[in-house]
């Protein structure tokens, strides 16, 4: 890291005199970003990921055999034309069909929008569970620290893919249907959701106690305080905002993992069941299928692949532009 | 020293505590594993009600939790159904060494597992020597030939392999090196199960065996800690002793081998002691798509019935493992690095 600062921070200084007006946290770290090259590729990745789950729907369409219409959008790609089951890539199915023969390319862009909803929903229970837990642990301290802490650990020593496992297990079957923006959900899918959410904060709530723990002992949460402002005041608008950082890296990271374990859990047969397609889902059961239809597996878990790794460069990118110590990028 | 682990042990005790009664409060949602019993013919209602009894199921959660934990050889038992306890309990808890019985086979929980745990153990020892030493000399070399081709390269690598699903990376192995090799006509690589029947339990089979899950479990896990070694000895090269020792004269090789490396590698010892027990986690899915007969398919395959004192014992094995192994790391610290003493 060192020699970058050294041979990068001379010829930059020299590009640009040092601006009249000081820059906010918010423009250095967007300009640290852009300047990030595998954070930019990250995001262009996704961009081009995001194009293709939204307007893919309206390259999916055909012709539905068995119920002799012509579908388009999530119809076509629940359409089984058995048939047609285990075709291998050809102009009507760009991505091949799988085991009761629908079109794998219609399934890989609705299923892409729920594993991303996955994604960005558990990340989003991740954030809130260890930004509660964390701050409550750090803010009030004594008992309340000692409890959630040990239970924070205990929760660590459990690998999370058997919490995982065992949570996507009990709870299926017998979960209702939801509706949300005119598609059909299964309920499990909001299972996974919580599951993926419940066996995720604890890193995160580790690194907000260790700030919070540090940022509550400042002069303006003395002062705030002093003012008479209530408790949840002072961690909900001064100490979680400033512990903003992390927060932002870990949700980025976090929907990353949360389509991850969302894969495996699904690989393993306990994932989003019924006709909603995820990514994840449509590798279960494909491992059978390794030589004699490998397009199976193949696209489904190449789009995890790029995803993730979309992702994870672009978190890598944002932990690097929202570290207020490094001075790289400047 | 001595004290110093027994504290930490003991310690430990109120952890895995903690950690059994998250466990079996979990345990608990799995529901009636009796309703999902299966025969030729389906059992009949008072039967199901007798094979609770008998196996303990109709009692409160918290009293199954307690026989599990410490037994109840000296209760008396309704076994008939009477009212009237009259069998003595013949459980004595997994503080005494008893990890229960199966709820499928019947057959004693720890007996099973340690006919599964070899297998595991062997896979994943294996992977982790492979993983630590090609981390570590991928990370020197990438830390000290820093932003060249090769550190470029290893850079993107790492991050794809950081970013694979395992399953995807093992289909893609087996499919090139099992599948096409043999349609090629070129020596293919078994892909399912440690040996092949009709050759035998033989050493060369077991070792073909391993290289793909080795390799998949090695491509994932190398990927982040290459990238780890490299930050922490570009950090050590950095330092004033290191410029010291460059400015005396003392050659390069010996600067990394002996100034750079050890202190570089404490932080790398760390993630090591507390990632194994979770490696042997992460095999459940490699196990699962190489059918390797280890405890992680175990696992799986006894999720699907609520067997849940398998489970139960599995799960409380791994958390012992990570306690354990988080002592042994701080100690191993303690050895390599004389400034931390332990008190």
């Amino acid at each position: 890291m060192a020699d970058t600062a050294s041979t990068a921070l001379p010829e930059e200084t020299i590009a640009k005199p040092a601006s009249s007006a000081p820059l906010s946290p918010l423009k250095i770290g967007v300009r640290r970003f852009r300047r990030h090259r595998m954070a930019m590729f990250g995001l262009v990745l996704l961009i081009l990921l995001m194009l293709y789950i939204s307007f893919g729907s309206f390259a999916s369409q055909g012709y539905c055999t068995p119920i002799k219409q012509n579908l388009s959008g999530e119809a076509w790609a629940n359409c089984n034309d058995t048939h047609l089951k285990l075709k291998p890539p050809s102009s009507a199915h760009i991505f091949g069909t799988d085991v009761i023969g629908r079109d794998i390319f219609a399934r890989t862009i609705y299923g892409g929008q729920i594993s991303l909803l996955i994604g960005i929903s558990a990340a989003l229970v991740e954030v809130i569970l260890g930004a509660l837990i964390g701050s409550l642990a750090a803010y009030y301290g004594g008992w309340v620290d000692s409890a959630l802490m040990r239970f924070t650990e205990a929760m660590l020593n459990i690998p999370s893919l058997f919490l995982l496992i065992i949570g996507a297990h009990f709870f299926s079957g017998g979960l209702p249907t939801f509706h949300i923006f005119g598609r059909e959900l299964t309920g499990s899918v909001i299972l996974i959701i919580l599951i993926i959410g419940a066996t995720s904060w604890m890193y995160l709530a580790r690194i907000v106690r260790a700030n919070v723990l540090s940022l509550r002992e400042r002069d303006y949460v003395s002062a705030s305080r002093a003012l008479g402002a209530s408790d949840s005041r002072i961690i909900f608008l001064h100490l979680l905002p400033n512990t903003i950082a992390p927060l932002i890296v870990s949700a980025t990271l976090g929907v990353a993992n949360a389509i991850l374990s969302e894969a495996y859990v699904s690989f393993l047969g306990l994932g989003v069941q019924g006709a909603t397609a995820t990514w994840g889902n449509m590798l279960d059961g494909a491992y059978q299928y390794l030589d004699s239809a490998p397009w199976l597996w193949f696209f489904p878990g190449t789009l995890i692949l790029l995803t993730v790794l979309g992702i994870n460069f672009v978190g890598d990118g944002l932990r690097d532009a929202l570290d207020p110590y490094s001075t790289k990028h400047l | 020293m001595t004290t110093y682990i027994l504290r930490r042990l003991t310690q430990s005790i109120p952890q895995l505590f903690i950690i059994s009664v998250i466990l079996f409060t979990l345990m608990q949602a799995f529901g009636d594993p009796i309703a999902t019993l299966g025969a030729r013919t389906p059992p009949r209602p008072e039967d199901k009600e007798r094979l609770r009894r008998q196996l303990g199921l109709d009692q409160p959660a918290y009293m199954q939790y307690f026989t599990w934990l410490i037994g109840n050889d000296w209760q008396k038992i309704d076994m008939d159904g009477d009212g009237v306890p009259e069998t003595s309990g013949k459980r004595k808890g997994i503080l005494r060494g008893d990890w229960g019985n199966s709820l499928v086979t019947r057959r004693p929980v720890l007996e099973m597992i340690s006919q599964r745990l070899p297998n595991t153990l062997i896979l994943m020892v294996t992977a982790e020597l492979i993983i630590i030493i090609l981390s570590l000399v991928i990370g020197l070399y990438s830390a000290l030939r820093p932003y060249s081709l090769f550190d470029n390269i290893v850079t993107g690598l790492s991050f794809v392999g950081y970013s694979m699903p395992v399953f995807w990376l093992a289909l893609m192995l087996m499919y090139i090196f099992a599948v096409n090799f043999r349609k090629w006509g070129l020596p293919y690589l078994p892909t399912v199960g440690m040996f092949d029947p009709a050759v035998g339990k033989t050493p060369g089979q077991l070792i073909q065996h391993m290289i793909l899950p080795v390799t998949t479990l090695a491509i994932i896990s190398i990927a982040g800690y290459s990238r780890f070694v490299r930050s922490s000895v570009l950090e050590v090269l950095s330092q004033d002793y290191v410029r010291t020792a460059r400015a005396k004269g003392v050659r390069t090789i010996y600067v990394v081998l002996r100034h750079a490396l050890p202190n570089a590698a404490l932080p790398f010892i760390t993630l090591i002691g507390l990632d194994i027990p979770f490696l042997m986690a992460g095999a459940v899915v490699t196990e699962r798509i190489f059918a390797w007969p280890g405890m992680g398919r175990l696992f799986i395959d006894h999720t699907a019935r609520a067997d849940f004192p398998v489970l139960m014992g599995i799960l409380m094995l791994i958390s012992i493992a990570v306690v354990i192994f988080q002592i042994i790391t701080d100690v191993v610290y303690s050895f390599v690095d004389p400034r931390i003493r332990l008190e």
